[in-house]
């Protein structure tokens, strides 16, 4: 099992009609899937929505009480096209992954799903990451929903709206024969609130009943003459659907006063921000109370022509707030009203930003440019804020993300850059995962970064020069198994690729959180694992294979990454570099620690130190680490200015440092403190006697040294 | 101090840590005492990959709870702080402080501004050649100009002396700055609510709690001046004093002890010697000389490694560092690498010098050396090895490592008086040039690389020029900017164009 427990969250899933779940955002979907009576979940984890799958992971019992199938899909691909159990059988089904990247893989299944259409309700749980903290390309979810024609709800940041438009999302799904995707924020999915509960209910029929009483209709299968029927369909009979569907359960909602010459229309996701900016011109307050007429648009997708006409009819001027490029909804507005013969102004991106996350602060400033040009009388006064210090900035550093204290895919990378001392820059193909981190200071690693799982296939095009440089490929085991050794490892067989394949093999999916994967060491009461990566290359016809055990061993590491780089074998060479991820390792074994400790167990604790005296500050360990707990501190010697080297407490021991030193041969001021507890009666006996010896010889030592002192 | 009821019935609170310090548990806790007392608390967060390393900025907003039977909607709350509109900012660190007021958050007119004033380093500042570190009083300043009130001391320290975290000592001074309208027990019931560390969470609750509470000033410790306690001590001590400028003094007496530790009173009397020799040409190259030629001189060749490593006082460091408590035994690991190089530097110049200038010999006895070892100190075989080592000390003035580094001592000090003899400042940045000169092996030999390709463009290129000195810093700057020596490179064909440095 991952090394974390959800337990507490899963108590939450269990509240009763009436009770106050109190809780983050994602955690209320979870709850509200199982409310609606969803038959089976999937997906894939990855911020924002990692929580949704973890949750359900550790919900075995529960999920088994209520006849819910949740399954933790190989990729978004498999996912989406496990939503097919809707196609034919009333089967409420949800799977939930992070966009616009898990959309993407997810697309071809996703079309084939809309194309035939849906009967029991099909919701797609996206978890958007834009903005601020993102770790993905800036895209829009918006568009998917467009080109394949699926529905997107984009909910006002409140845990009963976001409840209810799940249970309405899958009712929308199944009036209209088509999914429904469900935009669920970063801000959102992490926003704790509270709602009040329903029971859960459990599905009329489950996956079980349908597979037992098997149903077909042709017309649902993509292909031809069906697909044709299909995309007739689509505009005739299911986007009218939606659209009656939408409008007659209100499902967008209106605030502030009915007439006004002036409005805005806002995505739901942004209400909250929009209402803040509001407030601050003195326009709204903290209940929602605006004084301006707000279109809150919680289904962005399709939008309902008699609403936005009549919101607009009788306005001079409407601000619409659409986060992103491009502003598909401004366009879509501007085609209605002109198709209306209405004359009302559209102001979006003209006063909007047209890239970035729309902050309160940038809501804010093109609100007050709408209202300068449109309601003069009622735009705020300019805050006059404290000047600017720009030198003050370049005293605060940035702080990029990097790997864990102790984390094994750094010296794996420290290996990578003693390795470049010798044969010169390699192009380095990056994957996606924490060993991304390497593009960043202090390794200043890796070149492009073309998807999940696909470092391999991004130095597909590298063919060497007879026997010149070959080029690198990072994936980390969660990319492998999520396509990698397909896309990857399969291509590069085939095409007899000249290049060198690390698999960072850490036990877990760790950038998302720490999930069990295939290879993973774990024993999982309900999932297989321990399928050992060098088996599956193996299979795929790979002949260099080489497994490390330890990523520690830099030397080792150094020298089998110069091998592969160098042999004359041609064809993939695969290193899989095996150390259990830290940040889980420590979640695992500390408990353990201090209960073996506690016990009077023999427990055994390593950390390591620096010697301030010996270091002379300069950083080379630190240029060939980065570890959080190797750090600087002022230097105690008031002749030398550099400061020195420091290691502090949360050293987790790994070793690296040591390592390190040793193999790029740097300096001695590196030590490795072991401490015993409860050490057994001869280790104590014999400590005891070596420590009289040495500490007599240290007093002589001392006095020769107060002899000849200052 | 009331400053939530500034015409407005909400509290806005951003907490900006790092990964892995806690804020979330922060966050929650201060969610829990507003709910518990009359409040709807919603708080928001972006954790994503900044969660690792990176900072974090964690956003709650607190309002009072409708009446019962008032009719109001649930309040809708901003899911990010606007800069101008947040009451309180807590900061885990100095710099995180100093980011909050670079995004607005710290506002004049409402921002109770709650910092810790310790440093955690980022990557930039801490892989510097050099010195990379921001200028902490520059924050510290702007803290108390820009905020309404600024409650700043060293939490990570009080979190170490309460034998608990970060997040639990931010809270207690959250509580303290009385910023929010809860009384002490309500925030220590929040801690108790959590239910994981009570005991310790609460130890760091209340030394954070007293220390807003008191609003107490950084300690500030003063450096004792060194006194001599031999009599050999006595007597430089003397004619430092007697030789030297006052300004000098401190360094020159430091430098004084490092040597007497490192070799002897007569290596000591060596130094000043060469001290001397700048403070007579002008007393204000004395300083400089008497802390760089210290450095030098007290050169780390095993011989000085092995006695650093086998001291007491190290011992006992080590133990107090990874806080070893009673019953429990203490193993110390070092990791050397002493090349065949640095063994034949050790031995007397004759004998080392004919190995390494033998091809044959070197190549046979390499094999042996190529290896790190991993040197157990606490054990008696490494313990005996290494006191031995130390006990060369005597024979060092023998060693081919001393006679090589005498003589580069020799011609960087005579560079420094033939500059200084026209350019005082020339000579004392040639002096300055020293702190190149770092580390061991590989690192020491860039250094040493480093510095001679300095030395080298100074003579040939720079002295005499007017701006000789600050060609010269700019020179040691560059040095110090990237390992490859790329910046260095630059720095010299610039200044001399026709000849490129390699």
């Amino acid at each position: 099992m991952a090394e974390r427990s959800f337990k507490k969250e899963v108590e939450k899933l269990r509240l009763g009609a009436g009770e106050h779940f109190e809780g983050e955002g994602i955690l209320a979907v979870t709850k509200a899937l199982l409310q609606a009576g969803v038959a089976y979940v999937g997906g894939y984890q990855g911020s924002p929505i990692s929580h949704l799958m973890d949750v359900f992971a550790d919900a075995d019992p529960l999920l088994k009480e209520l006849g819910v199938h949740f399954e933790s899909s190989a990729n978004e691909a498999a996912a989406g096209a496990m939503l097919a159990a809707s196609v034919n059988y009333p089967l409420r089904g949800a799977v939930a992954w992070k966009s616009v990247v898990g959309t993407n893989v997810a697309s071809d299944a996703l079309s084939n799903l809309a194309s035939g259409g849906v009967t029991g309700g099909a919701l797609i749980i996206i978890g958007e990451d834009y903005g601020e903290g993102s770790s993905i390309m800036q895209e829009r979810t918006h568009a998917f929903a467009m080109k394949s024609q699926m529905w997107l709800l984009d909910p006002r940041p409140n845990l009963a709206t976001m409840v209810d438009m799940v249970e309405k999302g899958f009712e929308l799904s199944e009036a209209s024969n088509t999914p429904v995707m469900l935009e669920m924020r970063v801000r959102s999915c992490h926003m704790t609130g509270s709602f009040v509960a329903k029971e859960n209910r459990r599905p009329a029929m489950t996956v079980g009943d349908a597979a037992e009483r098997p149903t077909r209709d042709l017309d649902r299968i993509v292909l031809p003459p069906a697909i044709f029927l299909h995309e007739i369909e689509k505009v005739e009979r299911r986007w009218p659907a939606a659209q009656a569907f939408i409008r007659d359960n209100r499902l967008n909602e209106w605030f502030g006063p009915e007439r006004d010459e002036i409005g805005i229309i806002v995505q739901g996701g942004l209400f909250n921000t929009l209402n803040r900016a509001l407030e601050l011109a003195g326009l709204s307050d903290t209940w929602g109370g605006t004084k301006l007429p707000v279109y809150c648009l919680n289904a962005v997708y399709p939008l309902i022509v008699d609403e936005v006409t009549q919101f607009c009819a009788g306005k001079k001027a409407v601000l619409v707030l659409e986060e992103g490029q491009p502003e598909f909804i401004e366009h879509e507005l501007s085609s209605i009203l002109r198709r209306a013969d209405l004359n009302t102004r559209i102001v979006g991106k003209e006063v909007m930003p047209r890239a970035g996350e729309y902050s309160g602060q940038v809501i804010g400033e093109g609100l007050a440019l709408f209202l300068e040009q449109w309601a003069p009388d009622r735009a705020p006064t300019r805050a006059q804020s404290m000047p600017a210090e720009p030198e003050l900035a370049a005293n605060v550093p940035a702080r990029p993300a990097g790997f864990c204290t102790g984390c094994p895919e750094r010296p794996i990378f420290s290996a990578m850059k003693l390795v470049q001392r010798e044969l010169g820059q390699l192009h380095v193909s990056a994957d996606i995962g924490c060993h991304l981190f390497s593009i960043l200071p202090p390794f200043h690693i890796g070149n492009t970064t073309m998807g999940y799982g696909l470092g391999t296939a991004g130095a597909s095009a590298f063919k060497p020069n007879g026997s010149g440089k070959r080029a690198v490929a990072m994936m980390g085991d969660g990319g492998f198994w999520h396509n990698g050794l397909t896309s990857g490892i399969g291509n590069a067989v085939f095409n007899q690729d000249d290049t060198v394949t690390i698999v960072v093999d850490n036990g877990y999916s760790a950038a998302t959180g720490g999930q069990d994967i295939l290879s993973s060491r774990a024993d999982n009461d309900i999932r297989t694992t321990k399928h050992p990566i060098e088996k599956a290359v193996r299979g795929m016809g790979v002949r260099w294979a080489r497994t490390l055990t330890r990523t520690y061993d830099v030397a080792r590491m150094r020298d089998t990454l110069r091998e592969a780089l160098t042999t004359p074998e041609k064809g993939p060479k695969v290193i899989v570099a095996q150390s259990e991820c830290m940040l889980n390792k420590q979640r695992r074994i500390k408990p353990q620690l201090a209960r073996a400790a506690s016990e009077g167990k023999r427990v055994v604790r390593e950390r390591f130190g620096v010697d301030a005296d010996t270091c002379t500050g300069d950083h080379a360990c630190i240029r060939l680490s980065g570890c959080p707990s190797l750090s600087i501190r002022p230097n105690p010697d008031p002749l030398r200015q550099h400061p020195v080297t420091h290691i502090d407490n949360s050293c987790v021991g790994c070793g690296n440092c040591g390592e390190v030193a040793h193999a790029a041969v740097l300096c001695p001021s590196f030590w490795k403190a072991t401490v015993v507890t409860n050490p057994g009666w001869w280790e104590r006996k014999a400590a005891k006697l070596r420590g009289w010896i040495i500490a007599k010889m240290q007093r002589r030592h001392e006095r020769a040294l107060a002899a000849r002192a200052f | 101090m009331d400053i939530f009821n500034q015409g407005r019935d909400r509290i806005t609170i951003a907490i900006l840590a790092l990964g892995g310090e806690g804020g979330g548990v922060l966050a929650e806790w201060v969610q829990v005492v507003a709910r518990a007392n009359g409040y709807v608390a919603q708080g928001t967060s972006v954790p994503g990959v900044a969660q690792r390393t990176g900072s974090t900025v964690y956003y709650i907003e607190l309002v009072r709870t409708g009446s019962q039977g008032d009719n109001r909607p649930d309040p809708v709350l901003a899911m990010m702080p606007v800069p101008g509109d947040v009451d309180i900012v807590i900061a885990s660190e100095l710099m995180e402080a100093g980011r909050a007021i670079l995004r607005g958050f710290v506002s004049q007119d409402r921002t109770t501004l709650i910092g810790s004033t310790h440093r955690v380093y980022a990557i930039s500042e801490k892989s510097a050649l050099g010195d990379g570190t921001g200028a902490n009083a520059r924050i510290l300043d702007a803290a108390e100009r820009r905020a309404a009130r600024f409650i700043g001391f060293d939490m990570a320290a009080a979190a170490q002396g309460a034998g608990s975290v970060i997040s639990s000592v931010m809270f207690g001074a959250l509580a303290g700055s009385g910023a929010l309208p809860f009384s002490r027990e309500a925030f220590e019931e929040a801690v108790r609510h959590g239910g994981k560390a009570v005991a310790a969470n609460l130890k760091g609750f209340a030394s954070g709690f007293e220390a807003a509470e008191k609003g107490v000033a950084a300690s500030s410790e003063v450096q004792q001046d060194r006194k001599p306690t031999t009599a050999a001590g006595r007597a430089l001590h003397e004619r430092l004093c007697r030789t030297l400028p006052q300004a000098a003094h401190a360094l020159a007496t430091e430098g004084v002890a490092r040597l007497m530790d490192y070799q002897d009173a007569a290596y000591a009397e060596l130094y000043l010697d060469r001290v001397e020799r700048f403070a007579a040409l002008d007393p204000a190259l004395a300083a400089p000389a008497a802390r760089h030629l210290a450095l030098w001189m007290a050169f780390e060749d095993p011989i000085r490694v092995a006695d650093l490593k086998i001291r007491a006082a190290r011992s006992s460091r080590i133990a107090q560092e990874v806080r070893v408590s009673e019953g429990q035994l203490l193993r110390v690991t070092e990791y050397m690498h002493p090349r065949l190089q640095e063994v034949c530097e050790t031995l007397p110049r004759g004998l080392g010098a004919r190995i390494l200038n033998s091809p044959g010999l070197r190549r046979r006895l390499e094999p042996f050396f190529a290896r790190g070892r991993h040197v157990e100190t606490t054990g008696l075989r490494w313990f005996l090895t290494l006191r031995g080592l130390a006990a060369m000390r005597p024979m060092r003035r023998k060693s081919l490592r001393y006679a090589v580094e005498q003589a580069r001592i020799e011609r960087w000090l005579a560079l420094a008086e033939r500059a200084a003899a026209t350019d005082i400042a020339a000579g004392a940045e040639i002096l300055a040039c020293q702190a190149l000169v770092k580390g061991y092996s590989d690192t020491f030999e860039r250094g040493i690389a480093n510095l001679e390709a300095v030395l080298a463009t100074a003579e040939r290129h720079l002295l005499g020029r007017p701006d000789a000195a600050m060609q010269i810093a700019a020179l040691r700057e560059a040095a110090l900017k990237d390992e490859e020596g790329k910046a260095l490179g630059c720095a010299i064909a610039e200044v001399a164009p026709a000849r490129l440095a390699s």
